[in-house]
């Protein structure tokens, strides 16, 4: 298989052979035949061409004669500016990540005997509409962990390797000897080694505290080290509990990071164990204690997938999903292509799969996933739905590509002029590729 | 290309196993490395294949819970509270006379579509493969030149044109609009297929008295249907699939499910009762058509590439 368009002719090229009328046609029967074709063909396509390229240089009412003034706006209108940019970066990223993982799936899946169920999962995608997909992935990317499967996984495997110690609501209470500092608190005292330091906070409900802090321990003083607690100091029911000191009730902040800073400079640096209590190396004698902003975090929510820096890329992940399948199986497609026995040399000459692959397969390969990943280019230019369903009213701009600004600009923003110079510029990127398939098809129809 | 990869692919395995001494416990060792990368390609492609389902399943879930627990929690909760999933989410949709009658129109667009572009284009191919006129294949890359033609060029000039003759918000446009575009691949792709039907066949069956049309109908036609089914199964998902086009040229009365439902998107989050079943209905058509005719699909898909 040379092209995909190639392998949609049935069977081998047939031999030269004469494809003269059997009939003896004449030429009033073939124009019958021709007609319908051509006239759909030429009101509903050519004329289009022909009418964009001469619209394109009017103004926007159509009456006065513009000049390159819509071409110019190409470049010098924000909305087309960033257009074009996403444009660049869909062209870049879509069809080079899309035709590589169809080229994995596609070796990958020559190893294991339920490769077709596989590959079905895979492709199944290409047969649903845009519209379904962009609904599917505006779910996916919901912004709500407890809603959208994307961030849900994101800040699952977020909680697992980040530190899980936070007191998002602790804050001082009355009389304490810490004030606010950088969205964490510090004390107002310097510490002395010797001298238990308190360090009691409130505010952190019952159920967010850390499964496994236990019961505040007030901390003796040590010899040349710092000692304290750091611990919730608040017993339900008002006025029970001593206010500064641990009682029996109350729980140690464990793992609550704690810092001794002089002259603005970190010097030393704990966490407080399961009771709360912490020590710090004599060196951080006569430093302030601080406990950093991280400590009270509010809980991590997850990525804002749709928010104006990830849109682009959240919405590329899903034409991925849809198009990878496509990828493959015209990849798979010319790996059955590849003669086993050469495969079968270079594992016999020594080669481990990696350098069968890289060294055989892909050189082998290369006139079909070049054809793949132009093909994703050219439907890359194109793609409207997705972006036009996914993308938030509010990030909409960000994620703006060519297909849309076209349709803003000609329907909701009645400027055809822009519209019909962005519609020649569409062209214009797909001309090479026409040219291209009327080239290699000649040499086939002069047979 | 290959010249300069050195560094990377050459590992330790083929050096194990060809040093002489350690012969037994190479091999075992490339046994054991077999092994290991047997199951690591598994848990890779079923990773990925999770990948490629959860969304779909999510939607579909998705659109069997109500509204209270859509709000409440993930679609994942079901699977601890399974008796939450429920049909009304579909039965109200079903009742909603704008989903219902868009969805006949999605019927009434796409049916027409792709019989018109497999009888029209199978004509045009039948002519260009088979009879004689000037400039014949020249006609023919022409036609095959308005393969890439992305849709977006003829928006603006045919939304004109069909406001000046009465065609605009009618299902009639938009029908034409598609066959139009679907042409230019229909006529390569079975001028290619007739192309390749043999002489004496034709021959055979003019001897017998047949004429041109009746050559067309009884010989060409049925001879042509792998790439028919081929062609027919791709023209009929891309205009079932479009919105774009039907976006433009059609208005609240010929408007098809994907239109219909692209303007509840935006207040997507308060009406996800509508969207995951809506969606979920427009996706059930496709999705039959796909695994009844994944052949076919596959080729038409194929051959189409350069679309």
């Amino acid at each position: 298989m040379t092209t995909p368009a190639a392998a949609g002719a049935p069977g081998a090229p047939a031999p030269p052979r004469s494809r003269k009328s059997v009939t003896g046609t004449r030429r009033t029967v073939a124009a019958l035949f021709l007609l319908p074709a051509l006239v759909l063909l030429g009101a509903l396509v050519v004329y289009p061409i022909g009418y964009s390229v001469v619209r394109s240089f009017y103004d926007q009412s159509g009456d006065g004669f513009a000049g390159v003034d819509n071409y110019k706006s190409l470049f010098t209108d924000d909305g087309i500016r960033t257009a074009l940019k996403n444009n660049v970066i869909w062209v870049v990223f879509a069809p080079t990540v899309a035709t590589a993982l169809g080229l994995i799936f596609a070796v990958l899946t020559e190893r294991v005997r339920w490769g077709t169920a596989f590959k079905l999962v895979v492709f199944m995608p290409m047969a649903i509409s845009m519209l379904a997909a962009g609904i599917i992935f505006r779910l996916v990317y919901d912004q709500d962990p407890d809603k959208g499967v994307a961030n849900a996984v994101w800040v699952g495997v977020h909680d697992t390797f980040a530190e899980s110690s936070a007191f998002p609501k602790a804050h001082p209470g009355r009389d304490s000897p810490l004030r606010p500092e950088g969205g964490g608190f510090v004390t107002e005292t310097p510490v002395r080694v010797g001298v238990p330091v308190s360090l009691p906070l409130v505010g952190v409900a019952p159920d967010q505290m850390p499964g496994d802090a236990q019961k505040a321990v007030k901390a003796r003083p040590a010899q040349g080290e710092i000692t304290g607690t750091a611990w919730q100091d608040f017993t339900r029911g008002k006025g029970v509990g001593t206010l500064g000191a641990p009682d029996p009730s109350e729980l140690g902040y464990a793992g609550m990071r704690i810092e001794a800073v002089k002259d603005g400079e970190v010097v030393a640096s704990t966490k407080a164990s399961d009771d709360g209590t912490f020590t710090l190396p004599g060196k951080a004698d006569g430093a302030q204690l601080r406990l950093p902003a991280s400590n009270f975090k509010e809980a991590y929510n997850g990525l804002d997938w749709l928010g104006p820096s990830l849109v682009t890329p959240a919405i590329i992940g899903s034409y991925i999903w849809m198009w990878a399948g496509f990828a493959m199986v015209l990849i798979a497609a010319g790996l059955a292509g590849i003669p086993r026995e050469l495969l079968e040399a270079a594992r016999v000459d020594g080669a481990n799969e990696w350098q069968v692959f890289r060294r055989v397969t892909v050189p082998l390969l290369a006139p079909v996933l070049a054809v793949v990943a132009v093909t994703l280019m050219i439907n890359v230019l194109k793609v409207f739905d997705l972006v036009f369903i996914i993308a938030p009213g509010s990030s909409q701009d960000d994620a703006n590509v060519l297909a849309l600004e076209l349709y803003r600009k000609g329907f909701s923003e009645d400027q055809p002029g822009i519209a019909s110079a962005i519609a020649v510029f569409l062209l214009l990127l797909v001309i090479p590729v026409m040219w291209f398939n009327v080239r290699r098809l000649r040499r086939e129809v002069r047979r | 290309m290959t010249a300069s990869t050195g560094t990377t692919g050459t590992t330790g395995t083929t050096e194990t196993t060809g040093s002489a001494g350690a012969k037994g416990s190479g091999k075992r060792l490339e046994w054991i490395m077999e092994k290991l990368n047997g199951g690591l390609v598994r848990a890779f492609l079923i990773v990925v294949g999770l990948f490629w389902l959860v969304p779909t399943v999510g939607l579909l879930i998705s659109s069997l819970r109500s509204p209270e627990d859509m709000s409440a929690s993930g679609w994942w909760k079901v699977f601890s509270e399974p008796s939450q999933l429920t049909f009304d989410s579909y039965r109200t949709l079903l009742e909603n006379g704008d989903i219902t009658s868009s969805l006949v129109n999605t019927v009434l667009i796409t049916v027409p579509a792709t019989v018109l572009v497999v009888v029209i284009g199978a004509l045009a191919g039948y002519a260009f493969a088979w009879m004689e006129f000037p400039g014949r294949d020249w006609w023919f890359l022409g036609v095959v030149g308005l393969l890439v033609v992305p849709v977006q060029v003829a928006l603006i000039p045919i939304a004109e044109l069909f406001g000046k003759i009465g065609l605009f918000g009618n299902i009639l446009g938009v029908i034409l609009f598609h066959v139009g575009f679907g042409l230019p691949f229909a006529v390569f792709l079975l001028r290619n297929f007739f192309a390749e039907i043999p002489r004496e066949l034709l021959e055979a069956a003019r001897l017998d008295g047949a004429g041109e049309l009746r050559l067309f109908a009884r010989v060409v036609m049925p001879l042509g249907g792998p790439a028919i089914a081929s062609l027919g199964i791709f023209q009929f998902l891309w205009v079932w699939n479009d919105m774009l086009v039907a976006l433009v040229f059609t208005n609240a009365d010929s408007q098809p499910i994907t239109v219909a439902l692209q303007t509840q998107v935006r207040q997507f989050g308060n009406n996800i009762d509508v969207l995951a079943p809506g969606a979920f209905i427009s996706m059930v058509i496709p999705l039959a058509v796909f695994f009844a005719f994944q052949r076919q699909f596959v080729s038409g898909v194929m051959a189409g590439a350069v679309k």
